[in-house]
């Protein structure tokens, strides 16, 4: 099966960190990209929601706004699609991904066509 | 064999279904991987033996009769529906797989119970699952045993089942290392469950199923210390029930129960049970609680309770659930061993908002100290906030003894 991981963390407390911390959060991913290499379909990390825009069409009307879609106190930071047997091994996985320890992991099972 | 009695008949379909319901679903959900379609099947199962066994006697193994009728039910709606190849697969699967003779039906109830109570359900669809699939109520009972339409009820099944197939819940006993806490989890569901019923006298049901599914798992976990304390603990508490309530309907405490109406029997088996679980030598919260119980169902009267001891028993549970909760408890047992004074000073620190046991010990507390006024504000501030009408009944009468 497929799964979303969506990483969920504190953009503010995440951008606090000093240049030796994200060092190490950096050669943390690295070491869970390397475990998972199979498992892994795809992901990306993201720039932060004071980078994002909001897009929407209303009666053929384009507007855009500035920010994410809902302020809240942890927000997207980045994704990966993942192929596992089922959800106690995607579970397994996402409890190794470096933002677990201190965000939240939240695991979508891909809508299947 | 001939025909057989009508009510005979009835009522061994009616046992069958007490004690094979859980078997026959569990199997039929493993072999054809539709909860749905296993519910029905299994039901239809019911059906045809209300009528076999009239005619043909009750067989002698009925959950193995049951469980070969029902995959027979499933095989028939799979060739009805059987478009195309796949489909035409699925029904070779059911047929070709495990040979059957009366003795050896495989047992799936354990893995059952694991899905139903998997984490990744919420607790209300945990339990809700649990009764369906496991105890074999039906919506509309489960929905009175909870307080809510059969509507909501019925979609939140619905909701709980497309989760498991959807987000790939595994049908299974947990491998070893997740075993643990797997095993909280479905222990936790089954005290949950015994306690919706145990906590409103008008719902006794639950409290029954409780226990007849945590018996289950005993039978299905043998060596599991904490399954054999928790139906430990389920029975001592179940020994209490007849002294619980007053011929008015309010909750008799502990300390003013009539110790001749507890049920023996159940008593007994609790001590019996909690030995067997403590043999083991592996600890843990349900067999600390079940020692609990067992200081106070064990005691001869409420005088002779041996409060230190049961004291230290919520030290020890402290350690396994940090909670406000079983810190309220111990500051009870605290008081009834070292006077009230010494329990209204644990009670200060508790961070326990809108649970009313928090004002009702409080009071209580106060009332042993002669201090009437503080005892009655809290008597009302736990009245305000009781759940159910025998607490309610309880604490006016309290609260008009110190009035």
């Amino acid at each position: 099966m497929k799964y979303a991981m969506l990483i969920c963390t504190d953009e503010v407390a995440y951008d606090a960190m000093s240049p030796a911390e994200a060092e190490a959060s950096t050669e943390a991913y690295m070491q869970f990209m390397a475990k998972f290499d199979t498992k892994l379909l795809g992901g990306e990390r993201l720039r932060p929601t004071t980078e994002a825009t909001c897009v929407r069409v209303r009666d053929g009307q384009l507007s855009t706004t500035d920010g994410p879609f809902v302020e809240t106190k942890e927000q997207l930071g980045g994704f990966y699609l993942v192929d596992a047997a089922d959800l106690d091994e995607a579970i397994e996985i996402a409890s190794q991904i470096p933002s677990a320890a201190y965000g939240t992991i939240e695991v979508r099972p891909v809508w299947e066509m | 064999m001939g025909d057989v009695a009508e009510p005979d008949v009835h009522a061994a379909v009616a046992r069958a279904f007490h004690d094979e319901w859980g078997r026959v679903v569990a199997t039929l959900i493993r072999v054809t991987g539709d909860w749905d379609v296993a519910e029905e099947c299994a039901q239809d199962a019911f059906t045809i033996a209300l009528d076999r066994w009239a005619r043909d006697g009750v067989p002698r193994n009925p959950g193995a009769w049951l469980t070969t009728t029902a995959r027979h039910r499933a095989i028939d709606r799979a060739r009805r529906a059987a478009r195309g190849d796949a489909k035409l697969q699925e029904v070779a699967v059911l047929t070709g797989e495990e040979a059957f003779d009366d003795s050896g039906i495989p047992d799936d109830r354990l893995r059952l119970m694991f899905t139903c109570c998997h984490p990744a359900l919420s607790e209300d669809a945990q339990v809700v699952l649990t009764l369906r699939t496991l105890a074999g109520l039906t919506t509309a009972e489960i929905a009175r045993a909870f307080l809510v339409p059969e509507v909501t009820m019925r979609q939140r099944l619905t909701r709980a089942k497309r989760k498991i197939e959807h987000a790939g819940i595994p049908y299974r006993v947990p491998p070893a290392h997740l075993l643990p806490e797997r095993t909280q989890s479905v222990l936790a569901v089954l005290y949950l469950l015994f306690n919706s019923g145990y906590s409103d006298p008008s719902r006794p049901d639950l409290s029954a199923e409780a226990i007849h599914l945590t018996r289950m798992l005993v039978t299905l976990m043998p060596d599991e210390p904490e399954a054999i304390g928790l139906l430990a603990l389920l029975r001592f508490h179940d020994g209490r029930r007849a002294a619980r309530v007053d011929a008015d309907g309010a909750i008799v405490t502990l300390e003013d129960q009539d110790r001749s109406r507890w049920d023996r029997v159940a008593i007994a088996e609790g001590a019996a049970l909690l030995d067997r679980a403590l043999r083991r030598d592996s600890v843990g919260p349900y067999q600390v609680q079940a020692a609990i119980a067992a200081a106070h169902a064990l005691a001869p009267s409420a005088d002779a309770t041996d409060w230190p001891r049961i004291a230290a028993l919520y030290d020890e549970l402290l350690r396994w659930m940090p909670t406000p909760v079983v810190a309220l408890n111990r500051a009870v047992a605290v008081a009834m061993a070292d006077g009230p004074d010494a329990g209204l000073a644990l009670l200060a620190d508790l961070d326990l908002p809108a649970y009313h046991l928090l004002p009702a010990t409080r009071a209580d507390l106060l009332r042993r100290l002669g201090r009437a006024d503080e005892a009655a504000a809290a008597y009302r501030d736990a009245l305000a906030l009781a759940p159910t009408e025998a607490e309610r009944r309880y604490l006016a009468r309290r609260l008009a003894s110190v009035t």
